[in-house]
């Protein structure tokens, strides 16, 4: 058998992904400017109001700086990017480095312990209902996912507010009191909406598990393993789950980009200072600059997970490092 | 099993640890819906700027009161001239910022220069625009000469936006807000929470409270949940829908009370047919204002006739004017020549009065032959496009400054209303102090408004609040924007 070296493709590989990463990146900040530039509204009569004059107005949006020409604009932000120099918020005044560091102490803790939480209920139940297939048990288990994809999250949520902050008050019902009042407390409020967060997901990893583990249950050399007498629980663990693991793996990924940004609702519903709610709100305040450095930032962790997961293929399927 | 005994462990010493402190709690946290933008109120127009710092961070010459009157505040007296011209004001002494420097008359002088700069960005920079200089006659003492006599200036002087700054934080403000009042800024965690803490040294009657926070919780769904746990004791705004599942709590106090927010169904004069009367007045026949603020405000909210408050001293009744009155409707439009109807636009802003009375106020329109296409606007598009650029048939919006008839004599307002005769009696009003006069020209600009149907009045916004029952002195109306805390204490 001829066996190639797997660094040569791989360099050439990680580096075609990475130019690929960088023209993404940069056609999505022209997009993402253009597609705000066209949004009707005006921070600077936001923050006036009704009563201001329209020369009042226009000072203001000299002030920032709102009236230099399109381009200009476009590459003092896209190249500020670079340096990391996310610019200043309109409304807040402040560098967007900083709200954007402060929001992902909130985010970033919260879609990590979600992440986690239904990595370790979802893919125990996977197998467990498809080593069951059809019996009773895959039934509760399916039935049970089914009702997570089912019920939406900030309902669910609610209902954990009531028993677990309303009624057995061992949390608080929502609010975050920041990591300077200690670890307990800021991961004590973190933790509903870490639950309400991870249980939709988990439902949805949960079904995925289970059907990519049913496909390759069926596999010919899953037959070979049970017949040259390998116990089940081992063909399940080290020749099913293994083989079963891209497509999980792809939802992984997807899962995490939702959970750093998509979590608005659950945001709102714990009112925690979390990035989605930070582009709600800069969204409808016109903080132009906010949400078009938020949304890059996005791009980036999209682009940045997604070339993860196609790494891990590699390590968890040793045939895609020499394929490319 | 082990399971369940350990969390109700917890749960009991959760709760007994809640109940330990037997004297009157002196901490508040408070739920407010929206963050504001920033901390200066001189510099925004957004609400919740005001209803975090006005009276409790920062103060003004005047202020205003529980119930919309003129208070003293940081001048004890004022003296005016018998031309109405010149106002001189009396400041109390030993008032301190609260970075420690001395508050005196240079202070106001800065304070009351800068908001009528040519390069003031204050959002009410047209409270200022009757002054004509303002000096200096001893640190204590302060004349402002007006270019006419203006009746509304003590008021005026009241505003947030007309608060007392120092020249050495008035650039600060934003982030770091500093005052002169019985609370000083502590903290803001961005999206979460502003906290003020009991001042050092004040000048005037000492505040109850130690400690307040001001928590932003966006979402209604949010408000029951966190007055139940206790985490929140108090919702000055509280949402009407939820009220069901608080109002027979014997633990909390519901506390409905009026705003200055008149709801209004804005029409574009100038926009055929509406540049039409009988078009205008075929609308306000057939609006049913009991409808709406039952669907649209949960039936609290009372019907107004006019743009005026009906909690306001000069409020005239003219609901009487245009009863529910589908037949009427249709014969004026059949009069202005539409009586197969018409077809138009109504935009509306996500507040839930908008969206939800706009909802009623088609189906009613349709009733009479006008078939509405409903456009939902965000608050942005709204300004640009209804506000700024009047490109819109019909809106509803609530108009929450107080006193604020006077919007119908400015020029190019998105009203496109144009009426001499009211102007002269908006002019005649701001020369005019004596007060019986006042109420007669506020009287007579109130009917003009409604004679001429400009707009669909339709109700007063309701001010719902919701508290701990234990908590006294938050207001029960607002007559300004507001949460003004320095009466506030726990019973016990």
């Amino acid at each position: 058998m001829v066996r190639a070296d797997p660094s040569p493709p791989m360099t050439a590989y990680l580096l075609k992904r990475l130019a690929i990463a960088f023209a993404t990146l940069v056609l999505a900040s022209m997009v993402v400017f253009a597609v705000l530039e066209i949004l009707p509204g005006d921070p600077a009569r936001l923050m006036l109001g009704m009563n201001a004059s329209a020369d009042q107005v226009e000072l203001l949006r000299n002030q920032m700086g709102l009236n230099a020409p399109l381009a200009w604009r476009y590459l003092h932000w896209a190249g500020g990017l670079f340096s990391l120099d996310f610019g200043r918020s309109y409304t807040y005044s402040v560098p967007v480095i900083d709200l954007v560091r402060e929001r992902l102490a909130v985010s970033l803790p919260l879609a990590l312990v979600a992440l986690a939480l239904s990595t370790i209920i979802a893919i125990p139940v996977g197998l467990y209902s498809a080593s069951r297939r059809g019996r009773a048990g895959d039934t509760v288990a399916m039935g049970a996912a089914q009702l997570g994809v089912a019920v939406p999250n900030f309902w669910f949520a609610l209902m954990l507010i009531y028993v677990f902050a309303v009624w057995l008050r061992l949390v608080p019902a929502g609010g975050f009191p920041g990591w300077g009042a200690g670890a307990w407390p800021a991961l004590k409020s973190l933790l509903l909406p870490a639950v309400a967060l991870a249980l939709p997901q988990a439902a949805i990893l949960a079904r995925v598990t289970r059907s990519a583990l049913i496909e390759v249950l069926n596999e010919d050399y899953i037959r070979t393993a049970r017949a040259k007498g390998l116990p089940y629980r081992a063909v399940l663990w080290r020749h099913a789950l293994r083989n079963a693991m891209i497509p999980v793996l792809t939802i992984l990924g997807l899962q995490f980009a939702f959970l750093l940004a998509g979590t608005i609702i659950i945001e709102n519903v714990f009112y925690l200072p979390g990035l989605g709610r930070l582009v709600f709100q800069a969204i409808t305040q016109r903080d132009l600059i906010v949400v078009e450095s938020v949304v890059m930032l996005l791009v980036a962790a999209v682009i940045a997970v997604n070339l993860a997961v196609d790494l891990s293929y590699a390590v968890v399927d040793p045939r895609l490092r020499t394929r490319q | 099993m082990r399971l369940w005994k350990t969390i109700l462990a917890a749960a009991v010493l959760t709760l007994a640890a809640g109940s330990q402190s037997f004297a009157a709690r002196t901490d508040l946290v408070i739920g407010i819906p929206l963050e504001p933008p920033h901390l200066d109120p001189t510099a925004g127009a957004a609400a919740a700027i005001k209803e975090v710092l006005y009276a409790n961070v920062f103060e003004g010459l005047t202020r205003i009161g529980p119930n919309g009157e003129v208070l003293p505040d940081l001048a004890e007296s004022w003296t005016i001239s018998d031309d109405g011209k010149v106002y001189t004001f009396k400041l109390h002494t030993g008032v301190k910022f609260h970075d420690g420097s001395d508050f005196s008359a240079d202070d106001v002088k800065f304070s009351l220069d800068r908001a009528r700069a040519d390069n003031s960005v204050n959002a009410q920079k047209g409270l200022f625009a009757a002054i004509d200089k303002v000096e200096i006659i001893d640190p204590a003492t302060v004349e402002v000469t007006l270019k006419h006599p203006q009746g509304s200036f003590l008021y005026n002087m009241g505003w947030g936006d007309a608060v007392m700054v120092s020249p050495k934080s008035a650039d600060t403000n934003k982030a770091n807000p500093v005052g002169t009042g019985p609370f000083k800024f502590q903290n803001w965690a961005k999206g979460s929470s502003i906290t003020l803490v009991k001042a050092d040294h004040y000048w005037g009657a000492p505040v109850f409270l130690d400690k307040v926070e001001f928590r932003i919780v966006p979402d209604a769904a949010a408000y029951v949940p966190a007055l139940l746990s206790g985490d929140i004791q108090a919702f000055p705004f509280f949402d009407p829908d939820s009220l069901a599942q608080v109002k027979d709590d014997p633990r909390f106090k519901v506390v409905i009370g009026s705003t200055e927010g008149e709801t209004i169904l804005s029409i574009n004069n100038k926009k055929p047919p509406f540049d039409k009367l009988q078009v205008r007045q075929a609308i306000s026949y057939a609006l049913d204002r009991k409808a709406i603020i039952d669907g649209a405000s949960a039936g609290l909210g009372l019907p107004i006739g006019s743009h005026m408050s009906p909690a306001n001293k000069d409020y005239v009744d003219l609901t009487g004017l245009y009863p529910h009155n589908v037949a009427k409707a249709k014969e004026l439009l059949k009069e202005a020549g539409l009586e197969n109807g018409f077809k138009a636009t109504l935009k509306l802003p996500p507040p839930s009065y908008a969206r939800l009375g706009g909802e009623i106020i088609a189906s009613e329109l349709r009733e009479v032959g006008i078939d509405l296409e409903i456009i939902p606007v965000e608050w942005a598009q709204w300004l640009d496009q209804v506000f700024t650029k009047k490109d819109y048939d019909l809106t509803i919006v609530s108009h929450t400054e107080p006193n604020d008839i006077d919007i119908y004599s400015r020029k190019d307002y998105y009203f496109n209303y144009d009426n001499p005769t009211f102007d002269k009696v908006i002019a005649d009003l701001n020369l005019t102090s004596d007060e019986a006069k006042r109420k007669e020209l506020l009287g007579e600009a109130q009917k003009i408004l409604a004679d001429d149907a400009v707009v669909g009045f339709l109700y007063e916004l309701p001010k719902v609040g919701v508290w701990d029952a234990k908590l006294q002195g938050l207001w029960e109306n607002a007559p300004i924007q507001a949460n003004d805390l320095t009466k506030v204490k726990w019973s016990e």
